[in-house]
């Protein structure tokens, strides 16, 4: 019923609305006196050496990795949960396979230390 | 006029224009909820000039922030600074579109409700990089980074303890699942022979986690990181990354109270007898209860405004316990009581978590989070599914 999700897309553009027009009235109201130190990236006083978006360490990627691959496999699961009263233990049987091959990957990223932070 | 209550989008337009409304206000006054109960803990008064006992603080602070001045860094990305806080705020308010507050008081009811909300709060962390990155400065980028890895690692968590829930109710639908707990006769923090109180800590640590609240506020440790992905934000802007962060704490105790402890359901939903002394006499208690002891404290104050604000706000808590005893106000309020009274009790939770927990370190975070509640989740999942086998 496609009709249920009207209500959810009038909430998001009421709720979009709701923080631009808060921000345009704010304009209004606040001053406004910017100046050249102001305006600077917070430091310690000093204006930052170098620009921030530089390099930083690999460890974030690896949990972004490891994110998409467990993330997907619980979206998998949810199907399953749900038809789970209806599958009776044929279906038990099946989420412990597919929960089995998980662990095995989860173990080996576990012994190759990906999921140890330095 | 007829056609326009009659529509089926009257109730649900209604309750959207009220939560954008409210939602703000409240999440305003659960900050000071927040600062009271804390100075509690710690053995002080909290805010008490504004307002009786402080009562007003929040209308001050909103102001203050409002006529706050906004400042955008030189070297930030105009657009992306501009964008990234309405992103977080949009995600965490849509949150409200699926919650069922009661049977009949909700604004969408669509057959995959718990996934609208997972979905929103993963599309959140957005608004967290975008806003570090946007930023240019090096404390806001390693402040984003460090959330949105926390973020999704325990999103992995909190999937499975939700994933058990719905094993529970076989529903995705957020009406559906309190009507499963109404069906079996428990909450389902009950079922599976009282199991499913796994899958509760997990999900209460992982949205402790989620909602980046002490101890597991790294993203916002102020010795290292100065205030996180919002440093450079200042002024409403910052104002809202702060509403949608109660906003995404008042959406995961409500999701905590539909799945685990009954959405709008009242405790023994099945046994009829205790319909009177529950759902009439309670609120009764509890509202004017609340309002006399507020009277009490009237005589201690000695500013005369402040003495009218807190009378007002006094008679009105009584007002509330008797209009809620109307047999027709309380059929369609009783669940909306119950609903709030659980999230308000989840929320003191988190509240008492922040009072208690210190901070743990990030790599610790990073080691309860995939290292303990993910394999627990995922035990639970397999635990619960035999456990809800054998039960049949």
């Amino acid at each position: 019923m496609p009709g249920g999700y009207l209500p959810i897309l009038i909430f998001l553009v009421l709720a979009t609305l709701f923080p631009i027009v808060a921000i345009l009235a704010a304009k209004l109201v606040r001053p406004a006196a910017p100046f050249v130190t102001k305006l600077e990236a917070y430091e310690c006083g000093i204006k930052a050496a170098s620009d921030s978006r530089g390099r930083y360490t690999v460890r974030f990627y690896i949990i972004a990795i490891l994110f998409v691959i467990f993330d997907v496999e619980t979206i998998f699961l949810f199907p399953w949960a749900v038809r789970y009263g209806s599958l009776q233990w044929f279906g038990v049987a099946e989420v412990v396979v597919f929960l089995a091959i998980l662990a095995v990957g989860y173990v080996w990223a576990y012994k190759k230390g990906a999921l140890d932070w330095v | 006029m007829q056609a326009i209550l009659n529509s089926p989008l009257f109730i649900p337009l209604l309750l959207t224009v009220l939560i954008i409304a409210l939602v703000p206000l409240v999440a305003g006054y659960l900050t000071l909820v927040e600062r009271k109960v804390l100075a509690d803990f710690q053995v002080r008064l909290g805010p008490m000039r504004v307002g009786p006992y402080g009562l007003l603080q929040p209308l001050a602070d909103a102001l203050k922030l409002f006529i706050k001045e906004d400042i955008i860094p030189t070297d930030a990305d105009r657009a992306l600074f501009w964008f990234a806080p309405m992103v977080s705020t949009l995600t965490s308010l849509t949150g409200f579109a699926v919650l069922p507050f009661t049977d009949k008081l909700y604004i969408a009811d669509v057959n995959v409700g718990l996934l609208v909300i997972s979905a929103t709060s993963s599309v959140g962390i957005l608004g967290i990089i975008l806003g570090g990155w946007a930023s240019n400065s090096h404390y806001s980028l390693l402040g984003a980074l460090r959330s949105a890895a926390q973020l999704v690692s325990y999103e992995v968590a909190l999937a499975f303890a939700l994933l058990s829930a719905v094993m529970v109710s076989g529903t995705l639908s957020m009406q559906g699942i309190v009507k499963a707990q109404l069906a079996h006769g428990v909450w389902g923090v009950f079922a599976n022979y009282g199991f499913m109180i796994v899958p509760f800590a997990v999900y209460l640590i992982a949205a402790t986690a989620e909602t980046n609240r002490a101890p597991f506020d790294l993203p916002e440790a102020e010795s290292e990181l100065v205030a996180g992905f919002h440093t450079e934000y200042s002024g409403f802007r910052w104002a809202l990354y702060f509403l949608a962060e109660y906003c995404n704490m008042l959406v995961v105790c409500s999701v905590a109270v539909t799945l685990f402890w009954g959405g709008w359901l009242r405790p023994f939903p099945n046994v009829a007898w205790l319909e009177i002394p529950l759902n009439f006499a309670f609120p009764l208690i509890f509202f004017v209860g609340t309002g006399l002891a507020c009277l009490t404290l009237v005589k201690r104050l000695i500013d005369t405004s402040q003495k009218v604000v807190l009378v007002v706000v006094a008679l009105g808590l009584i007002l509330t316990g008797a209009l809620l005893t109307i047999p027709v106000v309380n059929h369609l309020m009783a669940g909306l009581f119950w609903f709030l009274l659980k999230v308000s009790a989840i929320i003191y939770v988190l509240v008492w978590f922040r009072g208690t927990f210190p901070r743990f370190r990030y790599d610790q975070l990073m080691n309860i989070g995939w290292k303990i509640a993910i394999p627990v989740g995922m035990g639970a999942v397999v635990i619960n599914a035999v456990l809800g086998m054998v039960g049949k």
